[in-house]
């Protein structure tokens, strides 16, 4: 397998960091990921990635959640189990619905949550006993990485980099 | 500075003058004697076949004036079994029971026909006080919390306030002639008798919360209110112009600061009675302890509402230096945060109410879904459903059109919640919706218009010397494009 090369450009001040990925953007080098201990905001968006579609999936794992609340209060409720509801026994699911709409905000709220956070798992690549990929564990603690693949620019790019205010450049292999 | 252009200001008089023509006409054309109500009654029997129901409405809403001495429980039979009775009456004329209590209805229709042109009046002019007064908070919020976000928009807010003074004194005189002329009948407490165990008007339950309701406490609390509110906002408009040319290290501001903690700590007091007061003592027997939350939320997204209408006004005027799309996307946030919190009040409300299932509280909920249906759900419909999906897109929260076409849907729908507070208990079955209430809208809108442009035009635009004011100029909401005016100079 053909190794490739990558510049690990290191900073520590997240607006630093914000401000050379700009002026990389800028000599557009495309810059493959930026490992980061926080989110910092903005950073998605001067790295060019296009906007996220989680919150459409949020709202419709929402709806999936109150259809189920729906669903399962009916059944439990009124069909397998008919309850007289604060003393009006209508036994229909509209007229005690009033009844029923904390457990679908839950619902909704609870589907809506869990799916998106696993979802964000999934499509970040993050699953149980999977081995950490950041090429440098400062990256957990104080330092930001920005990672540039090299395509006979080595020199061009650190010159650029070390000028963005890095405060580490290293070149290493990637397989 | 902004202009306040002569073409706005005749508006805003023209508003006026038609709408005190409309309240005027609505007052004349109020019947004068009972000999006019039973005509108005019988002419509306004979457009509809709902005659019995009318009257039968009536006697339900009848809290103090013809039930005076059973407790709640037993209240609620008799008025079922009124509306039995009288429903029979109306098939059958010759009745001579359910003639008698005609009479009895007849008179109490009679005040509910009175209260009409009172009642149009008192809805706008709550609304309106109640807007202008939330706004007033939210500002004083906004200076307690030093948040960073709104100082673009102080003088906006502190514009809106200006129409305190004129509501507040319009309110004063409404007060005086609830309490001390005695010329309606919206308070149904303040009767005669009420407190008088040999009267036959007399009315345990409500002598028994004689200790709170009592003419001159209320008179007086209701005046305390008023002047607490209007003192801040003079006190805090004043110095906050003087805070621009201060320059004294921040000892205005400081001395803004504190006053604004002051003031929310007896805001938070003062409007919870006043909802009390002012709207739950319409219906003396009922009570809810959230009320006064309930108030607050629908007052507070109306005010938030009124906020970015206003600004994108001004906005649109060029007249507010430093804004950009950040600061509205921030206020529909607002919109739409206090639309959900709202009917998660009056849900929390309802839903206790409903599932307990007791007749002295239900009879709130009881009068206004038989009489109220049509507003009672088009008011959840447009306070919750229509926000909620208009507004949950991000992106849709900085389009100005957006944000007015959501705010007009918020701004009617927390006017018809404040109708359907106040009419079921002044004017029961005969509510409608026409002279008498849009002239009050259009009459406090005038006033509206004039007070608070004409107090945007006097200031400086932006508060020079408040410490924020860089931050707010600044301010980006990271996930939205600025795409309107004055908003290439920054990012």
């Amino acid at each position: 397998m053909e190794s490739s090369k990558v510049i690990h450009a290191f900073y520590n001040d997240d607006e630093v960091l914000l401000d050379a990925v700009k002026a990389v953007k800028s000599e557009h080098y495309h810059i493959e990921e930026v490992f980061c201990p926080f989110p910092v905001h903005g950073l998605d968006k001067a790295m060019g990635l296009a906007p996220t579609k989680l919150a459409i999936t949020a709202f419709f794992y929402g709806i999936t959640g109150l259809s189920f609340a729906i669903w399962m209060t009916n059944y439990m409720m009124i069909e397998d189990w008919p309850q007289d509801i604060g003393g009006k026994p209508s036994f229909s699911w509209i007229e005690n619905m009033p009844a029923f709409v904390p457990i679908m905000f839950e619902l909704t709220v609870f589907f809506a949550a869990h799916l998106m956070v696993i979802t964000f798992y999934m499509r970040s690549r993050i699953w149980p006993f999977k081995k950490a990929d950041n090429p440098d564990p400062r990256t957990t603690d104080d330092h930001f990485l920005m990672e540039i693949p090299i395509h006979n620019n080595e020199e061009a790019l650190t010159s650029l980099l070390s000028k963005t205010g890095a405060v580490e450049i290293n070149i290493v292999d990637k397989h | 500075m902004y202009q306040f252009s002569g073409k706005l200001k005749s508006l805003s008089i023209i508003l006026t003058v038609v709408g005190l023509i409309g309240i005027g006409y609505s007052f004349y054309t109020a019947p004068g004697s009972i000999e006019d109500a039973k005509e108005i009654i019988a002419n509306q029997s004979s457009h509809g076949d709902d005659h019995g129901n009318n009257h039968a409405d009536a006697a339900h809403t009848a809290i103090s004036d013809s039930d005076s001495h059973h407790d709640a429980s037993v209240e609620a039979d008799s008025h079922h079994g009124a509306e039995n009775t009288h429903h029979e009456g109306a098939k059958d004329v010759s009745n001579h029971e359910a003639h008698n209590e005609h009479d009895a209805h007849a008179e109490h229709a009679f005040h509910q026909l009175q209260n009409k042109p009172w009642s149009a009046l008192y809805v706008s002019l709550f609304f309106f006080l109640g807007i202008s007064l939330l706004v007033l908070a939210f500002y004083a919020a906004q200076r307690v919390a030093q948040s960073g976000w709104s100082i673009v928009l102080f003088r906006v807010m502190e514009a809106i306030t200006a129409n305190l003074v004129p509501t507040s004194i319009i309110m004063v005189l409404v007060i005086l002639a609830a309490s001390v002329l005695h010329v309606n009948h919206m308070f149904p407490w303040m009767a005669e008798g009420v407190f008088d165990p040999s009267s036959p008007n007399y009315d345990a339950i409500v002598d028994g919360k004689s200790w709170w309701m009592n003419v001159p406490g209320w008179t007086i609390r209701s005046i305390v209110y008023l002047v607490i509110w209007n003192a801040y906002r003079w006190f805090i408009r004043k110095n906050s112009i003087a805070e621009d040319t201060a320059n004294d290290n921040q000892k205005t501001y400081k001395k803004n600061y504190n006053a604004s903690v002051i003031f929310l700590f007896l805001f938070m007091i003062s409007e919870s009675m006043m909802s009390w007061d002012w709207i739950m003592g319409l219906d003396p027997h009922w009570f809810s302890t959230l009320f006064g939350w309930y108030v607050l939320a629908s007052l507070l997204v109306s005010s938030l509402t009124v906020v970015a209408f206003v600004t994108i006004y001004l906005r649109s005027k060029n007249a507010i230096p430093g804004i950009n799309d950040s600061h509205i996307h921030d206020l529909a946030k607002f919109m739409f945060g206090f639309s959900v919190f709202w009917t998660y009040l009056w849900f929390a409300q309802f839903m206790l109410i409903w599932y307990a299932d007791i007749p002295e509280e239900t009879t709130y909920f009881v009068a206004r879904f038989n009489e109220y249906k049509l507003p009672f759900i088009a008011m959840v419909v447009m306070n919750f459903v229509f926000p909620v999906l208009l507004l949950l897109n991000s992106d849709y929260k900085s389009i100005p059109w957006f944000v007015v076409i959501g705010g007009i849907v918020i701004l009617g729908g927390h006017y018809i919640d404040i109708f359907v507070m106040i009419m079921p208990a002044t004017v029961g079955p005969f509510w409608s919706f026409g002279i008498a209430e849009f002239s009050a809208i259009l009459f406090f809108l005038g006033i509206f218009i004039y007070t608070v442009f004409s107090a945007f035009a006097k200031v400086n635009p932006i508060p020079k010397g408040n410490p924020f004011l860089e931050e707010s100029e600044h301010f980006h909401y990271y996930n939205i494009e600025h795409r309107g005016e004055g908003s290439g100079d920054h990012h």
